[in-house]
This record gives C-alpha cells, structure tokens and sequence, in this order.
C-alpha cells in the first residue's frame, strides 16, 4: 500500500520543514522514496564539530512497517566523510538494532532515527572501525537491511 | 550423495513385530510431557493384544505418528492445564509455555517463584488496561504509524496500552507473519514495547488466510521447540514423529521411525533410514564419499607413490627412471626400488630384487591397502545404491507385470501380490546392505565381525537370488511363485537377523578402526 509510506511521510516531512534538534538538517526530500540528512555532533573530541555526515534514507512502500534504509554517504563538495565509529563500516552501513526488522518499531521516525544516530556517535570513546571492516567492505553485496548483523554491544 | 532420491522403505507388519505404542521401551521418554493416555484409543482388548503380539527387536524403537490434529490437541490439552494452575486466560497460557519451551514442570515453579519476572520476560508484563483488547474508536486519536487523525478511526491496543489504528495494525502483522515467518514472539509495534501479541488479539484483527499461516507457524514452533518431536522429511508429509531417543544414546542406537506417509527415516539425523550404521558414522561416511571417492578411483588405477616421501605420482610417458619432482628421489618405476641400485640395466627392469625395492613396495602396498580398503566398501555400498535405484524403477513396472501375469496365467489379483512384496522386500533389504558396508569401513576387525560379515553374506546372497527371480520374464513368474514368496521371506528375516545381532551389539558399545575416522571426531 503505497498510500501508506506516504502519508505517513508527508505527515513527518511537513514537521520537520518546521523545526528540528540541534545538528540536524533536512538536505533535500525530492520524493517520497529518498531523502538526504546531514547531521553534525557536538561535544565529542573524535567528531570535530565544523564536520558535518551525510545521510541517506530509503523507504519502501511498506514504510514504516518495515525499516527505512540508512546508510553514510561520501561527497566531495561539500566535504562529507563517513564517521569513524565501531559500528559503521567505511562504506557507510551502520550496524544499529534500531534498523533491523528485530529492532525498528513503526512508532520510529526519520528524525527519532536521526537523533539515535547522533547520540550513537556523540557517546562513542573509540576512533576506529569495526573489526574486520576491510573485509566487510570488500566483499559485501547485500543491501543494509538484508545482513544479518549481530548486536553483540548493548552499551553503543 | 543424493540422499532424497533414496528408496523409501515400506513398512509391512512384519518388521514391525511390536507395534509404536506397545511397551516401555529402552530409551522411552522420561519426562515427556506428553500425554499418551489421552491420545491412545483404549478398547478393552489392550492386554490380550499386547500378549498377542510379537516381542520387540532390538533394532525396533518406540515412536508415534501424529497429525497436525494431534499436535494442535496435544498443545491445546496442555494450555487448558496450565492455564487452570497459573490462573491466566489461555493466549497468556500459550505465550508463557512458549516462552518456556514448553517445559510445563519449569515454568509453573518460575512462575510459582516470580511471577512478575516471568510475565514481563515472557512479554505478558505492565498491564495498563485491564479490559480485554478489542477494537475502539477514541475520540481525538492519532495513529502514531500512519499519522491518521480522522475521526471514527478503528483502533486497537494490547494490554500495554500502546494504541495504533486497525489498519497499520493489520500491516504490521501481515508483515510479520507472512514477510519474516515470525509468529510466536510478534511484539507491539510500539518502540521498545515487549508485549507479545496473542492468539486472540489476532484472530480479532486478522483475516482467516494470515491466522492460518500463523497457527502453521505456532505449529512449527512448537515441534522445533521439543526434543521429542520431529518433522517427517518427506516433501510434502504433514505428520510429526515423536520417539524419546535422546542424543547421547544415537552412539547405540539407530532410532529409525516410521511415518504414516509411508517413509522411514532416523530420527536421530532425519536423513532416510540408515540402520544398522549410527548417525555419526553415517556423516563421516557421507563426507568421506562426497569428497573423494571418484578420485580415489582414479588414484589407485593410475599412479604409484614415490618410496621415499609418498607424493602420488602419475607417469605420463617416458622411461622407468623417475626423479620425484618433490624429493628429487631417483627409483625405477616398475619395481621401486633405489635407481642407484640399478647400475647398468637401464630403461629395463629384469633386477634380481633387492632389498630397497621390496622395502618400497610394501610400504606402498600398505598404502594403497586402506584406499582399496574402502574402495572395497564404497564400490559395495554404491551397488546396492544404484541396485536400488533400478529396483525403485522395476516397482514401478510391478503392477504392470502384475496384470499382465494375471491375464497370463488364471492367478487373482490376490495371488499376484506376492511380486509387490518381492519388490518391498529387495528395496528395503538393499537400503540395509547398502549401509552395512559403510558401518563395516569403520568397524574394528575381531571375533564379532565375522559374525556381522556372516550374516551380511547371507543376506546378499538372499537378496540377490531374489533380484534374480524378480527379473525372469513374466511367464515364468507364475512358475516361480512359492520360491519367490520364500525368497522374499527369507530375505526379510535375514535382514532381521542382520539388525538384530548389530542393534545389540551397538548397545553393548562396538569398538570402532578409529584409524579411519580421521582427528577429532569422537563417536
């Protein structure tokens, strides 16, 4: 029902064109299928705070049943990296429950997913990547909602 | 191997000789929560019956066939118990059984210990409405999914109080339900919300073709969830087996069941009957054939190994001088011995033997002895496979055969049946012999294996005498009557005697040539 994922999104898009929490910002929502977030962190040495990450969601039609797909995206200009964080791999798929059909509850929306990201990042102590990112990013095909990752650290 | 197009064996009562339900059997289930009283139809003729019937072989386990009827009984009668202990509605009844994997005794006494913990583990925790859940229409609601606001808009919510209209409801369920086979743990669909939705709570909001599906998969579940209950593998087969065999017995015993589907399987492994062989030995044979039969074939017919490191050398052309290409070991190739030994007769091996030719030689006829050792098993193995392959095709050329030898002799249809059980009989007996080889790889050579190859003989001899007969052009067939039901009786109580004497050998514990298990496995 396609009628679904719309509705609710225009619903969500129309308030957050209103207001949003410190370091959040909408880029662009051309669609309803795909839209682009930037985020920035304060208050954390590892995340200097002039940087800014990317964001991209997808939705299916049977949003937001199902989870949308986010995932960090790179860019040149304006300079967008990929976080360093133990649960996001250099190519920009983020490993958090809150994505996964065991995890995600409908009640969850763009923005709460947002700020659960920013709050990921903004309490994380380690600069690094999660073990065996190399490999994982050479050799990963699948799309982020069809890995089956295991959320081995409740504390991230 | 392809283990699925295996011959399913058929039962006749004779092989059945004690029926499933009859006594206590060696390794019947001790604390299983089933209740057989209540299943078993009790007819007043029980005791004479049981003297009536024949004792039960050693190789024979006991095990129940149940429909998916059964089950849903079976899961039903042990709600409706618990539900009166705990004094809970019987969906709660369900989840919390659920939760406890079904282990009544268990759950009753946590639940008897803490029964907040257990409610709230178990997602039946934090009631905020005491009414039962049913669908409402609120003044003022939101659906916090869709963001619909109408108003008269349908809504529902569990216990928990998390309200979401019927629709994003219905979705979210479908979701579940048919998107990720879930059924036993579906959540609210508030965030972080653990309250599991119940059986009613989805009859109310469901269609009937999604608590079809549903109830399925709460089926499933449940078989999965007890050790005692299996599947039947065959494609298609509805039915569940239950046997008390438990794991740390399938070293003696080789739990084949019977299902109402006609196949038999183990229900130790689930792969189609295998008896005598146990399980693990079955793996390891599966494995060992997967991996290198063919080109063991082949090694052992084309190449020799090298006197002194071993390396399988295949010699392509050329003269009897070989050099290795690994050890730069120099020996001739027709009798392996040391080249330096050769002196002058060059290209020409007529040496009187010396001593590190024949030194060579024995250490590789060792070698080549354990691959022909289990070419020797394997090749056998493998015939009685294919033979039954064959067999499988003419059973089903036998009813042809049965009508045309009606019409060509003056036999009834009665008459002719003894051909239908010739077939049964060579299937079946082939699917043992076939597995007698592979657990004869691993058997320890002693006093008790001429018994076994005693008794593998004889059976062999039997069955392929029979496969003889079977084969004769229909009109001597009615010539060979009584000989082929003779011979088919025969066949059937030598395999008899070949499980038996196995089955109770493995009980008392067989030493295994642990040589060719390979490391690390423990059987």
């Amino acid at each position: 029902m396609a009628s679904m994922s719309s509705k609710r999104l225009q619903k969500e898009l129309t308030k957050i064109q209103g207001t949003l929490p410190p370091g959040i910002t909408l880029v662009s929502a051309p669609d309803l299928r795909e839209w682009v977030m930037d985020i920035s962190i304060i208050d954390n040495p590892i995340y200097p705070p002039n940087e800014t990450y990317r964001m991209r969601f997808s939705f299916s039609p049977s949003y937001p049943i199902e989870a949308p797909e986010v995932v960090f995206v790179v860019l040149a200009a304006p300079e967008r990296k990929i976080p360093i964080h133990p649960h996001i791999y250099s190519n920009g798929i983020i490993c958090l429950d809150l994505l996964d059909s065991q995890g995600w509850s409908p009640v969850h929306n763009v923005e709460s997913v947002c700020i659960s990201i920013q709050s990921m990042l903004a309490g994380n102590t380690k600069a690094e990547r999660p073990p065996g990112d190399a490999e994982f990013v050479r050799s990963n095909r699948q799309r982020p909602r069809d890995i089956n990752f295991l959320y081995h650290d409740p504390k991230v | 191997m392809d283990s699925d197009d295996e011959v399913n064996s058929v039962i006749s009562s004779e092989d059945l000789g004690g029926d499933a339900d009859s006594s206590v059997g060696d390794f019947g289930g001790d604390d299983s929560d089933v209740d057989f009283d209540e299943l078993q139809e009790h007819d007043g003729f029980d005791t004479q019956e049981k003297d009536l019937k024949p004792r039960k072989k050693a190789f024979e386990i006991d095990h129940k066939v149940y429909s998916p009827e059964d089950i849903q009984r079976q899961q039903d009668d042990q709600v409706a118990e618990v539900a009166t202990l705990l004094e809970q509605p019987h969906e709660s009844t369900a989840i919390l059984l659920r939760y406890g994997r079904w282990n009544k005794e268990r759950l009753i006494e946590q639940y008897m210990d803490n029964q907040e913990e257990v409610l709230d583990k178990a997602g039946l925790g934090q009631d905020v409405q005491k009414s039962p859940p049913r669908i409402e229409v609120i003044d003022g609601f939101v659906c916090d999914i869709c963001c619909e606001d109408t108003p008269g808009l349908r809504s529902f919510a569990l216990k928990c109080g998390h309200r979401f209209c019927v629709d994003c409801y219905r979705q979210y369920l479908a979701q579940k339900i048919r998107g990720e086979g879930e059924a036993a743990r579906i959540k609210c669909p508030g965030d972080g919300c653990n309250r599991v939705v119940d059986a009613k709570s989805l009859d109310i909001l469901v269609r009937t073709d999604l608590t079809d599906r549903y109830h399925q998969l709460l089926m499933r579940t449940y078989v999965d969830d007890k050790e005692n209950l299996k599947w039947c593998p065959s494609p298609n087969c509805v039915y569940a087996i239950e046997c008390g065999v438990r794991k740390r017995d399938l070293t003696r015993v080789v739990p084949t069941v019977f299902c109402d589907c006609k196949h038999s399987f183990c229900f130790g492994c689930t792969l189609p009957d295998h008896q005598p062989c146990p399980c693990s030995l079955v793996k390891l044979w599966l494995k060992k054939c997967e991996d290198d039969s063919e080109t063991a074939n082949w090694i052992s017919a084309n190449t020799k190994e090298c006197p002194k490191c071993h390396s399988t050398i295949e010699k392509n052309g050329g003269c009897n001088h070989m050099t290795c290409r690994k050890c730069r070991n120099e020996f001739c190739w027709m009798c392996m011995g040391m080249w330096s030994e050769h002196g002058t007769s060059w290209y020409n091996c007529s040496r009187f033997e010396e001593k590190s030719g024949l030194d060579a030689r024995d250490a590789q006829a060792r070698s080549r002895q354990s691959l022909e050792r289990y070419l020797h098993y394997f090749n056998r193995y493998h015939n009685h496979e294919q033979s039954a392959k064959l067999d499988k095709d003419i059973f089903h050329k036998t009813e042809k055969k049965m009508t045309l030898l009606q019409s060509a002799s003056d036999m009834s249809w009665i008459e002719v049946q003894f051909l239908e059980e010739a077939s049964q009989a060579l299937q079946r007996c082939r699917q043992t012999l076939k597995w007698t080889y592979a657990f004869a790889y691993y058997l320890a050579r002693n006093n008790e294996t001429e018994i076994f190859e005693d008794n593998q003989k004889n059976l062999e001899l039997a069955v392929e005498d029979l496969s003889e007969m079977f084969e004769k052009p229909t009109d001597q067939l009615s010539g060979l009557r009584v000989e082929m039901m003779d011979k088919t009786t025969f066949c059937n109580r030598r395999r008899i005697v070949v499980l038996d004497d196995t089955a109770k050998r493995l009980k008392e514990g067989v030493s295994y040539n642990l040589h060719f298990y390979g490391f690390g496995v423990v059987c």
